[in-house]
């Protein structure tokens, strides 16, 4: 595995994309051996906010030596986070955990709110064939941008654009034929895909989240609950930050 | 300059140590931090079998600190001996095994199996507060306290910490305790019990309800904990407590530790321990000290 580094990052772009949905470009080292899935720690200034800020690399500009990130205001750190200007220098980590697996199979690509940004790395460097289904409350953001990966179909709970419903109802027209399901988004949406993936006999990947402190492995802060006991751990859990964030969706323990 | 202190008989190159519970086995941390540079690395909790720990969110960030109640997981004496301890013993640095256990019987299975290792001291964990039985009702009461340092003293090869807890009316009566069962040193201070609601959910931030306070917010709490230890009693005291950088660990030498312990700063920046270390000689050079000693315990 590549090492992880935190170092001083710089902020070259920053624009609102949607309502309290930030997007922002930093220039890093980080951004030479991350991969789609992967996610970065952004740590806030000052010592009141003392955790470091998990945020998953939605690009990567490898050449340029940049990465991208979007991010919606949730609290403290994010609300620092959208005040950064240009030109600003900023702590980061990274690239932390696994990343999305990339195969050869016809993929589903299914995200949820707040959970899209990382799958557009996905969508640009996943070499077999796919499908995107993107669900929003209603405001849609960054839709348009999966466009030249392949189709994307959108569910709203509000109805205004796509199906009225989420994604799952999507799924459950049955119209879409994939081999596997890579998905990220609010833990219930992933929920539903893991038992959707179950019925149809398919694998599903699915990228989870967890109260981080540390971030790198030692602290135990983070873990999911698995059905099998784990090596590492002895015990059925097992750490998001670095043995997921991309659990297979069969091995986690939902109930 | 000398930084070198002598605790339970034991010497360790620097007085900087990792606080238990924070550092891992420092498997993690090795990429970002050279073991070697460390006086020693306390290790996390360690239990005679697997601990599955508490359930999730285990941690939530509080204004300059944050609470935890992991619960103690850990994958048990054998698989850290097998695993964790030849890892360790690569490098330079003092290994100190943080024991934990739910019965007396549980505390002294580990030490008895970590007799023969190749571990350099032992710290007793009698200040979890975050599990139910065992742990921190063992450090809430002298004569318990007294007791379990006794038993676990006479079946140690190695010498023994006893980590206290700040969840006392009179810290000063837990180090006599200690004492007085024959430890070969304290350390101080583990978490104090907090909690906090996220009120947007009405719900507990923590699974647990309550969780452990760390981090800068407590540290005026641990330095006055430490002073008042080592104004009690004569055992060698290694102070904790939201020590972000040299200058706080500067305090606590002044106050009387002889050694210092980092712990949530490591999560703040990665390269903590390398900072304190650094801030720690660069106060002694500004100052003239050529040795630690004149440091410790020297306020007025
Ligand atoms: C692997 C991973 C990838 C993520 N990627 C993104 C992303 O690309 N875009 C995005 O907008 N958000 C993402 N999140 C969620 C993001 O980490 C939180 O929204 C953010 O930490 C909130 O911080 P805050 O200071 O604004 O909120 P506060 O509520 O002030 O945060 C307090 C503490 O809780 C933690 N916390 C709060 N919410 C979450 C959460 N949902 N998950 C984990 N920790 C949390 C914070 O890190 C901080 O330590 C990701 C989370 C994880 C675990
Ligand atoms: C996440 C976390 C886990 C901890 N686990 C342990 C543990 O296993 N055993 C123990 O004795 N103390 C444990 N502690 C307590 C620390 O070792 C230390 O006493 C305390 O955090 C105060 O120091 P600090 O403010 O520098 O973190 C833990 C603390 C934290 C934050
Ligand atoms: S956040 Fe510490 S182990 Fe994952």
């Amino acid at each position: 595995m590549e090492t992880k580094r935190k170092e001083k990052g710089r902020v070259i772009e920053q624009k609102e994309i949607g309502k309290n949905i930030y997007s922002m470009w930093i220039e890093t080292t980080i951004s030479g051996n991350g991969r789609p899935g992967q996610f970065i720690a952004i740590y806030p200034k000052g010592e009141s906010t003392l955790l470091p800020r998990p945020i998953s690399i939605c690009e990567s500009d490898k050449k340029r030596g940049r990465l991208r990130i979007v991010y919606r205001i949730a609290g403290k750190g994010t609300k620092e986070f959208s005040q950064y200007e240009e030109g600003e220098t900023i702590d980061v980590m990274g690239p932390i955990g696994n990343g999305f697996p990339l195969l050869d199979k016809k993929a589903i690509i299914i995200g949820g709110g707040i959970g899209i940004p990382p799958l557009l790395e996905l969508a640009k460097e996943y070499k077999g064939k796919k499908e995107m289904i993107l669900g929003f409350k209603g405001e849609r953001f960054m839709d348009k941008e999966f466009l030249p990966y392949g189709s994307v179909e959108i569910a709203t709970e509000n109805g205004s654009s796509g199906l009225k419903g989420n994604v799952l109802d999507i799924l459950e027209k049955g119209e879409h034929r994939g081999e596997v399901i890579l998905a990220c988004g609010p833990y219930p949406m992933l929920k539903g895909v893991a038992a959707y993936a179950k019925k149809r006999k398919i694998p599903a990947y699915v990228s989870l989240e967890e109260k981080m402190a540390c971030g790198i492995g030692a602290c135990l802060a983070c873990v999911c609950k698995m059905k099998e006991k784990d090596s590492h751990s002895q015990v059925p859990n097992r750490r998001i930050c670095v043995d997921g964030p991309v659990f297979l969706a069969q091995e986690v323990d939902f109930s | 300059m000398n930084k070198k202190v002598i605790i339970g008989g034991v010497e360790l190159k620097n007085p900087i140590l990792t606080a238990s519970g924070t550092f891992g086995s420092g498997m993690e941390y090795n990429e970002f931090v050279d073991l070697n540079c460390l006086g020693g690395v306390i290790t996390k909790g360690v239990s005679n079998v697997p601990w599955q720990g508490n359930d999730v969110p285990r941690v939530t960030e509080t204004y300059g600190g944050m609470l935890n109640a992991i619960g103690l997981q850990n994958p048990g004496m054998e698989v850290f001996i097998k695993r964790d301890l030849p890892f360790l013993k690569q490098y330079d640095t003092k290994i100190i095994v943080n024991v934990c256990g739910r019965t007396e019987e549980d505390y002294i299975e580990v030490v008895e199996r970590l007799g023969d290792e190749e571990v350099d001291m032992l710290e007793i964990n009698v200040s979890c507060p975050n599990v139910k039985e065992g742990g921190i009702a063992f450090g809430q009461n002298p004569c318990s306290l007294e007791k379990i340092t006794r038993k676990v003293k006479e079946k140690a090869k190695q010498p023994i910490i006893m980590k206290l807890s700040p969840n006392v009316t009179d810290i000063t009566e837990m180090a006599r305790a200690a004492e007085s069962g024959g430890a070969d040193g304290v350390s101080l201070i583990n978490t104090i019990t907090g909690m906090k609601i996220d009120i947007h959910k009405r719900k507990f931030a923590l699974a647990n309800k309550t969780g452990g306070l760390s981090g800068p917010a407590i540290k005026p709490i641990a330095l006055r904990m430490v002073y008042q230890v080592c104004q009690s009693i004569s055992l060698p005291v290694i102070g904790m407590g939201g020590i972000m950088n040299g200058e706080d660990a500067v305090e606590f030498f002044l106050a009387g530790a002889r050694a210092v312990a980092v712990g949530t700063a490591n999560f703040h920046d990665p390269y903590a321990l390398i900072k304190v270390r650094k801030g720690i000689e660069n106060y002694m050079e500004k100052y003239g000290i050529e040795d630690i000693h004149d440091l410790i315990g020297k306020v007025q």
